[in-house]
């Protein structure tokens, strides 16, 4: 997906990330004028610019975007919230995953218009001010990584996963499915986690992180 | 991606009329939609969004089925008791397609409308006739391991990739419909989905503005339900073949026989005829042969994809072995 704003106001992302929100916010005040002129050539439908209201992290953030933004691209781009990665763009490989009212998604595969007023939490809302989340220090320990660029979405994922597990949900390993509460085994783990690609292939190390952060023996 | 105005639908008769309008589309979980439109395959010029409106219930039916609302999400489906328990070939085919992830967004109508991953559908610098009609189909004679055996055309070899639909059209689902005018329809899942004969493009029998309120589950019937995916990855694939089945035996004998088809085809496939082999028939070797006969009657290969055809066989020999093992 192009982001029109940036071809135009010739903002780039280290801009944002240097220049933090608010000034990533009044840049995109100007998005309008800008983009159509700059869309009008290679398209037929205008640009019609829409308002939305994101609660990240429990912060509300009002945001006039072009329609076509993802959610992923509204929070790094616009919220300068970088820790979701897109890595395939396509949701093929769980880089983006963020939890919307608590359930994991793929941000990459959403619009950020889709989400006015919904909670969204993102690696950056998981600790509590300088302590980590369980799942955080239990990757660290656990050595859940290489290179750390699947990592927010591995962890935002067994986030939900965890309490999709805690609520009893099957998976296609699950034996039996009228079972209320089917056990976390590894087989289990690795099943519910297969959205999330480690092109590291840090599997196993995932695998003993989460079951340190569900409570279970590793 | 393409520009295109956005719309959240407050009502479903705001939905189906915006959605009538030429170049708009529903949008609903997006997971197949916006992968779409960022390759430009898809290009809608206006987005209804349909995620607000309460179509998120599963109900129970006075005769004793399932209404599953069409914008409940393929996650939710899977794991509610009542499906896990009585319509266990569908919770397990929502567990086999996609990803968590994926499954908590998409629904249950936008599963019923995903378009094929054919590569040529996808991949806008090569002929398709169901993206371009009459631009040709470079599956036909390119690379077609994942294509059709079954119900395709010279136009067309693309599959139907729903899990979902494959265990709905085992369990005779209904898919329920409304439109603009408040005239609503309840249609067989066998006639949900067209084959695409000269028009590939056309995928489903729904009218323009026409919009899927729910899927209804008649009560569940007699027999052990399975639903077995074979596919490239143990998770997270699509598949070569599977197969979603609701089999009553007993004293070696079989009752009935449900058998739907999923990687085979455009659309689930079925074949009464081969069921009708395996009633009364001895739960044996001999029986789960000439019912998988059946099933491939008229299937053909088309180089890459030769290997579904011993494939299919194989798959539903032991699907029918597990079935009617006492």
């Amino acid at each position: 997906m192009d982001e029109s704003g940036h071809r135009g106001i010739r903002i780039t992302r280290r801009t944002v990330l240097e220049s933090g929100t608010a000034t990533a916010a009044f840049l995109l005040s100007g998005l309008p004028q800008v983009a159509l002129s700059a869309e009008a050539a290679d398209t037929e439908t205008a640009i019609t610019p829409i308002s939305v209201d994101l609660q990240v992290n429990g912060l509300l953030h009002r945001l006039t975007l072009d329609p076509r933004t993802t959610l992923l691209d509204a929070l790094r781009e616009h919220l300068a919230l970088t820790g979701s990665k897109k890595g395939c763009d396509h949701g093929q490989c769980g880089a983006c995953t963020v939890l919307l009212d608590g359930r994991r998604i793929n941000s990459c595969l959403t619009l950020a218009a889709m989400h006015d007023g919904e909670p969204i939490t993102t690696i950056e809302g998981l600790a509590d001010g300088k302590t980590l989340h369980p799942l955080q220090a239990a990757f660290i320990e656990h050595d859940g990584f290489q290179c750390g660029y699947c990592t927010s979405g591995q962890i935002c994922s067994a986030m939900g996963m965890l309490s999709e597990s805690r609520a009893g949900a099957p998976s296609y390993v699950t034996e039996n499915l009228a079972e209320a509460q089917p056990a976390l085994t590894d087989a289990e783990i690795r099943e519910r986690m297969s959205g999330n690609i480690c092109r590291c292939a840090a599997y196993p190390n995932i695998v003993a992180a989460i079951k340190q952060a569900a409570g279970a023996p590793t | 991606m393409k520009a295109f105005t956005y719309q959240r639908a407050n009502s479903l008769t705001e939905a189906a009329a915006a959605s009538a309008k030429p170049g708009a589309t529903l949008i609903a979980g997006g997971t197949n939609l916006l992968d779409l439109m960022k390759l430009q395959v898809e290009t809608p010029n206006h987005l209804v969004d349909i995620n607000r409106l309460p179509l998120d219930k599963i109900e129970d039916t006075p005769e004793g089925g399932l209404r599953i609302g069409a914008m409940v999400r393929n996650s939710d489906l899977a794991a509610d008791p009542r499906v896990r328990n009585r319509y266990g070939v569908l919770s397990r085919a929502l567990l086999s397609g996609a990803s968590a992830q994926l499954r908590n967004k998409a629904t249950t109508g936008g599963n019923l409308l995903q378009r094929t991953r054919c590569y040529y559908f996808y991949d806008v610098t090569k002929p398709c006739n169901k993206r371009d009609p009459g631009s040709g189909c470079a599956a036909l004679g390119g690379f077609n391991r994942i294509h059709a055996i079954l119900g395709g055309s010279n136009q067309c070899i693309a599959v139907n990739p729903s899990d979902m639909a494959v265990a709905m059209r085992a369990l005779d689902a209904q898919v329920g419909t409304i439109d603009a005018k408040n005239v609503t329809r309840a249609i067989p899942i066998a006639e949900f989905h067209r084959l695409p004969g000269d028009t590939p493009q056309i995928e489903t029998t729904l009218k323009p503005g026409e919009i899927i309120t729910a899927v209804m589950l008649p009560p569940p019937p007699m027999g052990k339900q399975i639903y077995r995916k074979v596919r490239d990855r143990a998770s997270y694939a699509f598949a070569l073949v599977s197969v979603a089945a609701i089999v009553d035996a007993a004293g070696g004998k079989v009752r009935s026989a449900r058998l739907a088809f999923g990687g085979l085809a455009p659309k689930p496939w079925r074949v009464a005829p081969a069921e009708e082999r395996a009633v009364g028939a001895s739960a044996s070797e001999s029986t789960f042969d000439a019912v998988a006969s059946g099933v491939l009657d008229g299937a053909r290969g088309y180089g890459g994809n030769d290997f579904k055809i011993p494939l299919t066989r194989r798959t539903l020999r032991a699907v029918l072995a597990e079935a009617t093992l006492t």
